[in-house]
């Protein structure tokens, strides 16, 4: 049952990474219900909570598997907008009322669009060496949008209506998706406590997936292909657990982001949004979940605290993002904090090493299988 | 001696008219303007920011019951963003809201207003989903279905022709908006729609479209769209010796001062739009003087629109009674009542509102003639 060094940071790194979500949960939550809160952090929630889920399951696929993604804001969009036609469909044809069971029918289904549509662009494209990925998912991204341009879908008699291209629906039918309009007249359900919850589910599977035996499979096919297969591990198949696995989640998330708003349009998902949640992740570190989910709040928040500087704001914001780039590469900044969360780090180690209880936990949830490891060594 | 004695008059003068309203009296309302002010749209956001600011600057120096405190927030023409303006717009004391400048920003936000009940005057969302199922939200524009009405019946009442050609953006709700009214319109007006073709955003090459609408011998080519595209049609057309009607709406104001456009091409253009910076009223010429004297530039519609909007604000105030100390809970309710009574005269026309939030004005068409605008 001795630990190994790694694997005791690896423990540490889950704690932390949970710990810091949690206590940011509840700090929140407190201020909500002492209504101490202001109502422009309170109306960011909700999208922090997406954007971080966003910025997680793009590092499972750029950080952790090794492939560039340049569409994940597609698979936002589709998850958006299944979550929006889905809510809207309960409500219209099923009368459907509360709020908290359609919003997760609505999460659930906008996962599980996103997840097909992220094996049939990975089933071609990850069985090929190279760049192809960046290509097509940046192709993905854009043809999704030119799609939901044109696409109308409506409801009225008791059933669906949808065309494409052509608004072909008859009279009198309750438009959930309209064509450039985008998803109109959305009930707002999304709430915290889902955004919340999200993250965890988040958090659980991919740091699961990580540190488990399909994780390694995964990494090594990230470092070194040939190796990998040549041990015999099936790369298509690891490379599209990642990517699929984080297709549904952005999926997810866009679901969520989707019924937080009365309307959802197109261009909302461009490249740019994409790029977007990329310079999160590279910000964040790659493969490091918990920079991650750090960077992706502080880059939301940013142009919100930014407003004073008015009209300078994006200047200002890009020099931020250029300094924090600039200063979190820099070895001798690097060695300085290291140095000062040094006693923590120290402390965690202690305590992992003599609370059992506490490490037994941790494993759990971090899905260390201590005889999957044995089998591997 | 006696210009002393003259300037001591004035100055007395000045002193009674700014002291009619004792600093207790005044009553300073707190109004956000929320707009695009950076980005792709920016250019609409900083025209309505701007003339909103003449109004203030009016307002404030005139120095009547009410003077206004401006809040301006960025909304980058983003339905995320939005929402984050204007709870910062909130945050900052704003009793009510004029904007926002652009359409899908403005729906967001509105409903978001008309859950927390906070009163909306938009100078130029033009969306019929803007106001559609919200009592707080009010536009100053028209919507884009009446554009699309008017112009073909406009087209139909003046006989300008039959064969009709639509070039439009089929990724922009406010063309798509104004195309979808107008095909409906001019089919019960037995206008023949010969070609229809569609671009987006990212287009800069119209060939195919003004082919299209050449070789099918369209007499009118109708431009539902702003003035950039437009400008780049009516360059393809000139080179395909190609000389149609060429029927814009109000997005087609500000055509003239494109950088780099020969003018000359638009001659004869004809748009649909409730101000044009050349009009010789007092009220245009003097807010065009302000204007260019502050921003160097010419203003478009946008400006006008929301310049008009911190009057009708102040109308509605002054008819609802607001004071400083309420909330813009508060607020709304009155503002809502007090609009429906309202009747105002601006730079745009004179207009009233109903319970739907839709303006009621006369669209004017103007025809562009020797670089400048004519109204019949």
């Amino acid at each position: 049952m001795k630990m190994t060094r790694a694997k005791r940071s690896k423990i540490i790194y889950n704690i932390v990474t949970f710990a810091l979500v949690i206590g940011a949960f509840f700090i929140l939550q407190s201020m909500i219900d002492a209504k101490t809160i202001s109502r422009s952090l309170k109306g960011q929630l909700v999208p922090i909570c997406c954007w971080i889920v966003m910025a997680v399951s793009l590092n499972l696929v750029i950080g952790i598997s090794g492939e560039l993604s340049l569409g994940h804001a597609g698979f936002m969009s589709v998850g958006a907008y299944t979550g929006a036609v889905i809510s809207g469909v309960l409500v219209n044809l099923y009368g459907v009322q509360d709020t908290t069971l359609r919003l997760v029918i609505a999460i659930a289904a906008g996962g599980v669009m996103a997840g097909i549509v992220g094996a049939l662009i990975g089933i071609p494209v990850l069985r090929l060496r190279g760049d192809y990925l960046a290509i097509v998912t940046l192709a993905f991204g854009e043809i999704i949008r030119n799609l939901v341009n044109v696409l109308y879908i409506g409801t009225g008699d008791g059933r669906v209506y949808s065309s494409i291209l052509n608004k072909k629906l008859p009279e009198g039918v309750t438009m959930l998706v309209d064509g450039a309009k985008g998803a109109v007249k959305i009930k707002p359900i999304s709430t915290f406590m889902a955004g919340f919850i999200l993250i965890l589910i988040t958090l659980v599977v991919v740091l699961n997936l990580v540190n488990s035996r399909a994780g390694r499979a995964i990494k090594a096919t990230r470092d070194n292909r040939i190796a990998a297969e040549s041990m015999g591990v099936n790369v298509t198949k690891y490379k599209m657990m990642a990517f699929v696995t984080a297709a549904v989640l952005a999926g997810m998330a866009g679901a969520l982001y989707g019924l937080n708003s009365s309307t959802v349009v197109p261009t909302q998902f461009t490249f740019n949004q994409s790029i977007n949640v990329l310079v999160f992740v590279v910000l964040g570190g790659l493969g490091n979940i918990l920079g991650s989910v750090i960077s992706a709040t502080a880059l939301t928040v940013l142009p919100e605290v930014l407003r004073a500087f008015a009209d300078y704001r994006m200047l200002v914001y890009a020099v931020v993002l250029i300094l924090v780039m600039i200063f979190t590469n820099n070895p001798t900044i690097r060695a300085i904090t290291s140095r000062l969360f040094a006693p923590l780090k120290s402390f965690f180690r202690r305590a992992a090493k003599y609370a059992p209880a506490v490490g037994g936990a941790v494993k759990e949830l971090g899905g260390e299988e201590e005889g999957e490891e044995q089998k591997h060594e | 001696m006696k210009k002393l004695f003259a300037l001591l008059l004035a100055a007395v003068m000045l002193m009674s008219v700014t002291t009619v309203f004792a600093e207790d009296d005044v009553i300073t309302l707190k109004v956000a303007h929320i707009g695009p002010t950076t980005g792709a749209a920016a250019l609409y956001g900083l025209a309505t920011l701007h003339g909103a600011e003449i109004a203030v600057e009016e307002i404030n120096a005139a120095g009547g019951k009410y003077r206004i405190e401006l809040i301006n927030e960025d909304d980058e023409h983003n339905v995320e963003k939005v929402i984050n303006a204007y709870n910062a717009a909130l945050d900052a004391g704003a009793q009510m809201i004029l904007g926002t400048t652009t359409s899908k920003p403005c729906e967001a936000a509105g409903a978001q207003g008309y859950v927390d009940r906070v009163f909306f005057l938009t100078p130029s969302a033009s969306s019929p989903a803007v106001t559609e199922d919200k009592d707080n939200v009010f536009q100053i524009c028209f919507s884009d279905p009446n554009q699309g009405l008017a112009s073909a019946q406009y087209i139909a009442g003046h006989s300008l022709g039959t064969k009709i050609a639509v070039i439009y953006n089929n990724a922009d709700v406010y063309s798509t908006g104004i195309r979808d009214t107008f095909v409906a319109e001019a089919a019960k007006l037995g206008l023949e729609i010969v070609s229809e073709t569609t671009f987006t955003d990212e287009t800069t090459d119209f060939t195919v479209q003004v082919a299209d609408a050449q070789n099918k011998g369209a007499e009118i080519v109708f431009l539902p769209m702003y003035y950039t595209p437009a400008s780049l049609i009516l360059k393809t057309a000139a080179d395909k010796e190609y000389h149609p009607v060429f029927f814009g709406v109000d997005g087609m104001d500000g055509i003239l001062s494109v950088e780099g456009f020969d003018t000359s091409l638009a001659e004869g253009v004809m748009l649909l739009t409730p101000f044009v910076a050349t009009a010789q009223d007092d009220l245009t010429v003097s807010f065009v003087a302000k204007y260019q004297a502050a921003y160097n530039e010419i203003p478009i519609q946008f400006a006008a629109d929301a310049y008009d909007g911190i009057y009708i604000l102040i109308a509605a105030a002054e008819k609802a009674g607001i004071t400083a100390d309420m909330s813009a809970e508060e607020a709304c309710e009155l503002m809502i009542a007090a609009m429906l009574e309202l009747q105002v005269s601006g730079l745009t026309g004179t207009m009233t509102w109903d319970e739907t939030g839709a303006v009621s004005k006369t669209p004017m068409a103007a025809t562009i003639v020797n670089g400048e605008y004519v109204f019949e």
